[in-house]
């Protein structure tokens, strides 16, 4: 088995609205290697969450994959039936969500939702399977698992919840783990601690991580690769050095300027001018290109994917040359 | 849990007090008996004798006292009409009334939940549209019109059900049951179908609204990405979450259900309580008036009893008891 965990090429998800298609993901490609973690980073709207729930096949209706191909493992998820996709999901590949608070179901215990997700896809007793609770309890740092397993969600804080989550997503030990800004709806205390277990138990377990979020200074200290989303495509991606040191792209550029700092003490944090554009009805062309300081003619054209570098991809006709940060 | 069962029992006993008093005064109100009851050609001293016999001589605040006591021996009365215990009359006449209720209650559980599912799940389907149209007909439709027109359809043109009566009764439990028989199922079914419509109706929508709010959580789509299968996520994770609000509108809706049978039971002669209350109301039969009310309110009470029990067995987050 090559160590190439997934393989995501030229994924389209629209979405089929009575106003017109929104193309929310548009031909995105990039890769994940066993025990590797992606940062998938973009505002709010640009396309990275309807990204992981392609991943997982959960986009709902009028939204459905409308091109690409997933190869996990070489297998195309696209093409899988959806009980294939099922026997996959929760097992396989998993997903944490972004808020702990709604993730879980609020009249059901958590041994119900535990031992469920191990039944689902393992044929072993139920002493067995709460065993197995249990053991995952344990293992994200929740104190004395056997009561915990009794309690409801509602009985749980925040982190404990999403540690809960993060325990589910772990039953299995998959192969790909999908974690659409877990940390987001915690405090800082919190995340740092979740973090700090999920990047231990990645490299523990051999699985392939990735990691959803605006927030780039979690990116930074977690993932091996970038990539940055904007309006549906990514403009930029490589590996973590490249991309936050000596960002091409402008709006990347504009991102990590725009990132609290203890260097920029004192000063103004610089904003991006402007609004993400509608998903509806993108113009043709480089879709950040009314929020960019170098734009010109040529940006009305739709910027080619180059490699600069090995490993570094971009989507930009005026990348920016010197190190700016 | 103790504490909060006492509490709510001392409650109960106020709003049955209170209650007392509201139809005490309230069949005052309506009109004297005498009147109807006493032959129009009875002398004057045989209309006293009468009034004397019926307590009625008495003030008001005194007949009411006269009746708290009885009612604390478990007598509500005699009736005027039958000199017989209200409570009797209308414990004979129960049966017939709790079967149509208890009928028509799970006809709109077992017809307004799937229905209701399903047109949450599927609202652009056919059938999911068909139910919630017809929805609107079964709570906008008055039921005497649709018993009408059940008895035209079933009974007169097709001649398939019996239109009138109890039928065939069978006993159990020393108390005569309509369902126990074909004969008595044959008449149960039109009066219950037509009782049970509005029911269903309301069940349905609720079923279907609490499913189309649902589903788009994010603890659903949670149980889809752990891998399970879409009946397991339904029936459930979704199922377990919208039940509270379906289970409270059943409660309360099988109290009105035996409460309001009135305009069924007289459109198909169903000889149940609703019947008698009419009835008695006609004759201004102030006894058998009060204690009806008296049990409605009891139902009542014990009803929402219940349906405060089920939701903690049905969400772990509320506690009956009192916080201090």
């Amino acid at each position: 088995m090559s160590d190439m965990t997934l393989e995501v090429r030229n994924l389209r998800t629209h979405f089929f609205t009575r106003a017109g298609v929104v193309r929310a993901v548009e031909d995105v490609s990039f890769s994940v290697q066993r025990g590797r973690v992606l940062g998938l980073v973009g505002e709010s709207g640009s396309g990275k969450t309807v990204t992981g729930f392609s991943i997982i096949r959960l986009v709902d209706p009028p939204g459905r994959i409308a091109g690409g191909s997933i190869l996990f493992h070489g297998r195309d998820l696209a093409k899988l039936s959806e009980r294939e996709m099922r026997g996959l999901r929760g097992n396989r590949i998993a997903m944490i969500f972004q808020d702990p608070m709604m993730t879980l179901n609020p009249v059901l215990r958590i041994d119900t939702q535990m031992i469920e997700t191990v039944r689902a896809h393992a044929k072993v007793s139920h002493a067995e399977a709460r065993a197995r609770s249990r053991d995952a309890l344990g293992m994200v740092g929740i104190p004395s698992p056997d009561e915990r397993l009794e309690s409801y969600p509602h009985q749980f804080s925040g982190g404990m919840r999403q540690r809960v989550a993060i325990a589910i997503a772990l039953l299995h030990r998959p192969d790909l783990i999908i974690a659409d800004e877990p940390t987001t709806a915690l405090d800082v205390t919190i995340q740092a601690q979740i973090l700090a277990e999920v990047q231990k138990l990645a490299a523990n377990v051999g699985t392939a991580l990735i990691w959803i979020t605006h927030d780039l200074s979690v990116v930074a200290g977690l993932a091996d690769e970038i990539a940055v989303m904007y309006a549906g495509r990514i403009v930029e991606a490589g590996d973590v050095a490249t991309v936050l040191d000596r960002p091409s792209h402008p709006y990347t550029h504009g991102l990590i300027g725009s990132v609290p700092s203890r260097n920029k003490r004192g000063t103004r944090l610089r904003q991006i001018p402007g609004m993400t554009p509608s998903l509806l009805d993108l113009p043709e062309g480089c879709a950040f290109r009314a929020r960019c300081a170098y734009a010109d003619a040529a940006c009305e054209k739709d910027p080619p994917t180059t490699e600069p570098a090995r490993g570094h991809a971009l989507r930009c006709f005026h990348p920016l040359l010197e190190p700016v940060a | 849990m103790t504490t909060w069962l006492f509490r709510r029992l001392i409650q109960a006993l106020f709003v049955i007090l209170a209650m007392t008093v509201i139809v005490f005064l309230g069949v005052n109100v309506i009109g004297d008996p005498v009147e109807i009851l006493i032959s129009p050609d009875a002398d004057q001293a045989e209309r006293a004798r009468a009034i004397i016999a019926l307590g009625l001589d008495k003030p008001l605040w005194q007949q009411y006292l006269i009746f708290l006591q009885g009612a604390l021996h478990g007598d509500l009365g005699r009736s005027f009409v039958f000199n017989e215990p209200a409570l009797r009359l209308i414990g004979q006449r129960m049966p017939a009334t709790m079967e149509l209720a208890v009928t028509a209650v799970l006809l709109s559980i077992v017809l307004g939940i799937p229905l209701g599912l399903y047109a949450g799940l599927y609202p652009d389907s056919i059938l999911g549209r068909s139910a919630m149209a017809g929805s609107i007909l079964g709570f906008s439709l008055p039921t005497f019109w649709v018993g009408l027109m059940f008895i035209m359809v079933f009974a007169v043109e097709l001649g398939w059900l019996p239109s009138t009566g109890r039928g065939a009764t069978a006993a159990f439990l020393g108390v005569q049951w309509s369902f126990l028989t074909r004969d008595g199922l044959a008449h149960m079914a039109m009066p219950a179908l037509n009782l049970s419509l509005g029911n269903i109706a309301l069940v349905l929508r609720l079923t279907r609204a609490g499913v189309r709010e649902n589903l788009p959580m994010d603890y659903v789509r949670f149980a889809r990405a752990k891998g399970l299968s879409p009946a397991r996520v339904v029936f459930v994770h979704v199922m377990k979450n919208i039940l509270i609000p379906i289970v409270t509108v059943i409660g309360l809706e099988f109290g009105s259900t035996i409460a309001f049978s009135v305009v069924t039971e007289s459109v198909f002669a169903w000889p149940g309580m609703g019947k008698l209350i009419i009835d008695s109301i006609n004759v201004l039969d102030r006894p058998v008036i009060v204690a009806y009310l008296m049990m409605i309110v009891f139902l009542f009470i014990v009803i929402n009893l219940i349906v405060d029990l089920l939701y903690t067995a049905l969400d772990p987050r509320v506690r009956l008891e009192s916080r201090q």
